[in-house]
This record gives structure tokens, sequence and C-alpha cells, in this order.
């Protein structure tokens, strides 16, 4: 009896020793990041050009770069991220948790997510839209000839909603076939169970480079959405948010200012107060976000302005090859709409 | 009466002061575990502005599902969808069920047979397709074998009346006019086959002689139905699915429609759970005493009338247990259909609907409820058949 008395009271005191640990403290992100040595940052399961490891586990893509400039700033070291690739439909409840400081995972900035799960969308780094690839076999050169389709489609997207919105303001009979994988969807069209895969316009770039035989498909013209993709951080910490934004912002403001990681040390010796200001070398923009002076220089060196960000991972020169002149993902200055608020 | 003995005992041994205590402190606890999780969770949603509540449920789901037993498209409601994907689990779980139970009965017994070639192949059966992993078996339906059935245009038709493809099976659909009279010519041979069953009854206890009552009923069943048929003008018009083509993609539109995620997950499920039950029959049957087989032999009872009559009653108690955890198994594993798209109750609820509403806690709350009242269910009702087969002891 005795003893069964102690074992009692002994996992008792287990099971509060466990809840109460389970009780920490709330503090800032960075402070965690930091303590971590470790930026963790959510991608996705592979899209060229935005995420996607190789075959060494090396990630590359506008979206790893995204993480890589917040590490540089925080770390002054690019290289410290530990990448976490997650589906579209876990993405929003694994930031929620904890389990990562950041999502930069082609994910589209809408009014339900910003206001409704408790997030932070910190600004847009790639504007892309709804597009469809259709096998050339079907000899359909219009989204408004497909009638009577089945089209494959990621689960949880954006892209899921706006399909439906699409074909009934149209009045176009479809079925959508649902994967939760983005590459389950592409090899079900692939393997012809689907005559139609949607997706943004740069993720079909991408993923048809993953097809059996890339040249027998064809995007079709239209753009039936708005997605202006960027990273997400959660919504109770203002100052996280902060340096997820300005992070984005002083890539675009670098090539605004001709600054990029080749010429930036030459770049010390300038009059330009914009861009001594951007250096560090003038006042002082980390101080308010709580980083080093030199965080945006050492974005800019290890990273790259955002043209380099650009045409490195899905520029008119890699597999996925989308011309940037002509799309709103140019600066302001150029015709487009890429935009950032003064670096000051 | 001796249950309730049993209980009495078991408080009056659970009221003593030494034990009480314990427990009182027990349950406390179990209360705090619960009301600490409940509230900080509540404190945590409120300080992200986390809202939460089931009126969701009400508001438009805005994603279309491609295979629905009930009308569904992105107006109808969350709560709609989660209609839809229940359906669906308990649509692919059903006939799981059925088809694993037939499947698993015969290799069972076909694994006991004297016939060499029977038996190994049986064995065979088992010891692959229970060894392997439940995800794999369903993926490799569906992307080895179902993904390499021929496209729209070149479909495999059998017989004008089932249409294989890539994106499918499709069945001619039944449209019936004047059902009614066939539906009475059904009630009718039922009566008839109670009569016939209760004649039967009473000229085995009166005279020892016995009817070929199954045969009858049959009978009874095509004789009644097609007379009420032909009587009252019913007819059955076959509504098959039709090719369209709309530039160069063709599709088959109308009919009943198998799709291929649906065909694949009931696939692997009935193959892999009727393993389990294989095993189960065989265990059933081995349990049997020898004594059994050779009294009903020396009675003069056939291989099957042993079977039937003397072995497989006796059998049941052994082989229900077991079985119903397989029935359950079932059901959960259906919730695996995600992983090809099939839109289950875990797919389309706790995956699309979830991420589209960020509703977590409320719809896996919802989900775990589902599930877990649905396998009570099952597990109450066979409970009680196993109960009413069991040994009447005197």
């Amino acid at each position: 009896m005795k003893t069964n008395i102690l074992k009692f009271f002994g996992s008792l005191a287990l099971l509060f020793a466990f809840v109460i640990s389970s009780v920490t403290a709330n503090a800032g992100t960075k402070d965690d990041v930091t303590k971590k040595g470790s930026l963790n940052c959510g991608v996705s399961q592979g899209v060229p050009g935005f995420s996607n490891a190789d075959a060494s586990g090396k990630w590359t893509g506008i979206d790893v770069d995204m993480c890589r400039a917040v590490a540089a700033a925080v770390f002054g070291d690019a290289n410290k991220v530990k990448y976490q690739p997650l589906s579209a439909k876990d993405r929003f409840e694994v930031l929620k948790s904890g389990q990562i400081d950041m999502l930069a995972r082609n994910t589209t900035w809408t009014l339900s997510r910003d206001a409704g799960l408790a997030l932070e969308f910190v600004g847009t780094n790639f504007y892309d839209g709804q597009g469809f690839i259709v096998r050339k076999a079907a000899k359909i050169n219009s989204a408004k000839k497909l009638n009577n389709v089945k089209v494959c489609v990621e689960t949880g997207t954006t892209t899921e909603l706006n399909l439906r919105d699409y074909f009934k303001a149209n009045n176009l009979k479809y079925e959508a076939v649902a994967f939760t994988k983005a590459d389950e969807a592409v090899a079900a069209y692939d393997a012809g169970r689907c005559d139609v895969y949607t997706t943004d316009k740069s993720g079909l770039a991408a993923q048809r480079t993953k097809m059996k035989n890339p040249a027998e498909h064809t995007v079709l013209p239209e753009t039936i959405s708005k997605e202006p993709l960027g990273p997400v951080v959660r919504g109770d910490d203002q100052n996280w948010k902060d340096i997820a934004s300005w992070s984005l912002y002083v890539m675009i403001e670098a090539e605004e200012l001709g600054v990029s990681s080749k010429n930036i040390d030459s770049m010390k010796s300038t009059d330009n107060p914009n861009i001594k200001r951007l250096l560090g070398l003038e006042g002082d923009t980390g101080k308010s976000l709580g980083l080093a002076p030199e965080w945006a220089y050492n974005i800019i060196k290890q990273v790259g302005n955002y043209g380099e960000v650009y045409e490195k991972n899905v520029g008119a020169n890699t597999p996925i090859g989308l011309a940037r002149s002509g799309s709103p993902n140019q600066l302001w200055t150029k015709g487009g709409i890429l935009y950032a608020p003064p670096v000051r | 009466m001796l249950r309730i003995e049993e209980i009495k005992n078991s408080v009056k041994k659970n009221l003593r002061l030494g034990n009480l205590i314990p427990q009182l402190l027990l349950l406390f606890t179990f209360v705090f575990i619960i009301y600490y999780f409940t509230s900080n969770a509540q404190t945590n949603m409120a300080s992200r502005n986390i809202s939460s509540g089931f009126d969701f449920l009400k508001t438009n789901s805005g994603f279309d599902v491609q295979f629905s037993l009930i009308d569904y498209d992105g107006s109808y409601s969350f709560g709609r969808a989660y209609l839809v994907g229940l359906l669906n689990t308990l649509l692919v779980s059903s006939f799981g069920i059925v088809f694993a139970t037939i499947l698993g009965f015969l290799v069972g017994v076909a694994r006991l047979s004297n016939n060499f070639l029977l038996s190994k192949l049986s064995q065979l059966y088992v010891e692959i397709l229970r060894n392997l992993p439940l995800i794999l078996q369903i993926f490799f339906w569906y992307f080895v074998v179902l993904r390499n059935l021929p496209s729209t245009e070149n479909s495999f038709i059998f017989l004008d009346f089932l249409i294989v493809n890539v994106q499918g099976a499709y069945f001619p659909k039944f449209i019936f006019t004047n059902f009614n009279a066939i539906f009475y010519g059904l009630v009718c041979a039922i009566l008839a086959i109670f009569l016939a069953r209760y004649y039967s009854k009473k000229l085995i206890y009166e005279r020892g002689k016995s009817l070929p009552v199954f045969k009858i009923s049959i009978l009874c069943l095509i004789l009644f139905t097609t007379i009420f048929a032909l009587i009252g003008n019913t007819d059955l018009q076959l509504k098959r699915a039709e090719l369209i083509q709309n530039f160069g993609i063709f599709n088959y539109v109308g009919g009943v429609k198998l799709v291929p995620e649906f065909l694949a997950l009931l696939f692997a499920l009935s193959l892999y759970t009727s393993t389990f039950i294989a095993e189960n029959v065989r265990a059933g049957i081995l349990s049997v005493g020898k004594g059994q087989k050779e009294a009903s032999k020396s009675l003069g009872f056939n291989n099957s009338q042993s079977l039937k009559l003397i072995i497989i009653p006796q059998a049941l108690r052994v082989i229900i247990p077991p079985t119903t955890n397989q029935y359950l198994n079932l059901l959960k594993n259906s919730s695996l259909a995600a992983g090809i798209g099939y839109p289950d109750l875990a797919s389309v609820f706790a995956g699309t609907a979830l991420s589209q509403t960020g509703k977590a806690i409320e719809i896996i709350f919802i989900v775990m409820l589902t599930y877990l009242s649905i396998s009570l269910i099952i597990s109450a009702f066979l409970n009680w058949y196993n109960h009413k087969i069991a040994f009447v002891e005197k």
C-alpha cells in the first residue's frame, strides 16, 4: 500500500513538472532566434525557383533567399538557416505553433489569412497570378475554352478557391481533383488523371520542368487572379515583423540605388547619403530594429539585391525562365510595382 | 447477479480510506490538467486574436470536391463539406468492410483446404499483403495500377456496360419508370419467404423433412418481382456515360462514376484487411475441437454442411472479437486517403477546410469525435452480435 501511494505521488510530481515546464515565457522572436543560433524557416516541398533542395540538400530559390536575408540581418551570416519543407495545408499551423520563425513559401497575401489567422504578411517578394497548363494535344489556346475538364490542384491554397470562382464566373463545368502535395497534383496531371493543372504562373513554369516531357505542355495566356506572394510571421511580435519586412525592402532599395553584392564594397566610399544610410555608415537604421548597424550591408553582401536574387532564381536565364521586364516584378522606376518605403 | 456482486465489492474496496485519497487526488489532477490546457489554449488564442467557435460551419466553403454523394459545391457551407467527407469515409469503409469480410472468409477457409495449391496460394496472399505497409499498397494501386489505364479516348469498354480509363470507371445509371410495382413485388416476395420458412420449420418438426428454403427464396424473389414488373409496366433504362469532346479533350459525362482515388483506396483497404480477417477465420476454425468435425461426419454431414452448420457457428465466437478490431482499423486506416486525394473526412475537413479556415482546434475536435463515434457504434453493434451468438450457458 505504502509503495503504491509513493508511486502515485511520484507520478503526480512528474505530471506537475511537465505542466509547469510547458508554461514558457513568450520572449521576442528575435531573442529566441539569437539564442537558438539559427533561423527556422518554413519553405515549400520543392518549387524550383522559389524553394527547392538540390541533390546535396542545398536549398535555393527566391523564398530561400528571403530566409537567408533575415538570417544575414540577425546573425550577420546568411547561412544560419534551418529549412523546414511544409505542405500548403500545414504551413500556417506550423507557423502559429512556433515550430518555425518565419514562413517563406510562395504564400498569397489575402485578407482572411492576414486578419483571420493572427498572422502578419511582411511584404510581397513576388507578384504572381494563377494560370493553367494543358497538354498541347488538347488543342486549347484559351482558358475560356476549358469546359467539362478535370483540374488537378493543390489543396489548402488560394488556387483552389480561385479555380472555383473562375469556372463559376465563366459558367464552365469542371471537376477539381485536389492533392495535398504539389508534386502529387503535377504527377496526376502528367499521368492523364486531369486535363488541366493549375497554380500560380511562376509555379506552372517551375513544375513544367519536372514533367516527363515539358515540351508537350503549354501554359494558357489568361491570368485569373492576383497572387502577391510573400513571407509571413506570427502576428504577436511587431519587432520581428519589422525585421522581416525591412530585410525585403533593403534588397529592393539596394537595387534602386544600384548597390549589388558585387559593387557594395566599392560603394562604401560614395557621397550619396541614401547609400551611406543603407550601408550603415550614416545614422543607425539597425538600432530601432534591434540589429547591428551593418545589418543591411550583410544582406546585400551575402544575398544580393532584389534584381540579383530574381535573375539568379527565376530570371530569363534559368530553367524557370520568367522574363522580368514587363512583369510587375520590376522596380517602380522601370514600370513595375516594386516600391520600397524609404530606408531612413 | 454475479456482476452486480463484483461491482459492489470493487466499490467497497475502492471506498477504503487508503484508496480514496489517491483516487481523489488523481481525479483532481485529471480535472486540473484538462482545465489547464483548455484555459491555456483560450488565453493564447485570445492574446493572438485568433477567433474561435463553430460559426464557420455555416459560412460558404468556397472549394469544390470532386466526388460527393450529396449535392455539394463551393456555395454550400463548411458544415455541408463535413457531411460530404463523412459520407465518403462511410462509403469507402462500408464497401471495404463488406469486401474484406467476404475475401477474408474465402481466403481463411481456403488456407485450411486439403487442396495443396489452394492452401499455399492463400498463405502466399496473406503473407505478402499483411506484411506490406498499407500506404504503400494504396500507392501501388493508385500510382502503378490505375495510372497505367488507357486515356479517355482509348477507354476499355466492357460489353457496352463498364467503361474504364485513367480518369475513373463509369457504370450506366439505372433509371426505372413505374418502380413502385417492383417494390410491391419485393414486399410480396418477402412475405412469401417468411411463409416458406415457417412452413419448412413446421415440416422439420412434424415429419423430419427439410425444404430447400434458400432456393425457394431466390425463386420467390425473381418470380414475384418479374410478375409485378410485367403487370405494372415497369421499364428499365440504362443511362450510359457519354463521351464528350471539347477540342482535344475527351470526357465521359453522366452515368455512375467511380473515381480512381476511391477504387485505389477500396482495393488496398479491402485486400489488406482481408488478410487479417482470413487469419482470424483460420484461428476460429482451428479452435473448434476436432471431435466436432468427426462427429458431424459420422452423422452423415458432407464437408460444406459440417462447415456451415457445425464449425462456423462455433468458430464465430472466436472470429468476431478480433474481427471487430479489424473493422475499426479499416475505418481509421481510410483516413490515409489524403495521400492520394480521395475526399474523405480527414482530407476534406481536417485538411482542406482546416487550412482554409485556420480553425485547427475546432476542426480536429469535430473529426476526432466523429471517428470515435463511428468506431464506438461499430464496436457496440459487433459486441451485441457477439453476445447474441455466444454460447448460452445454463
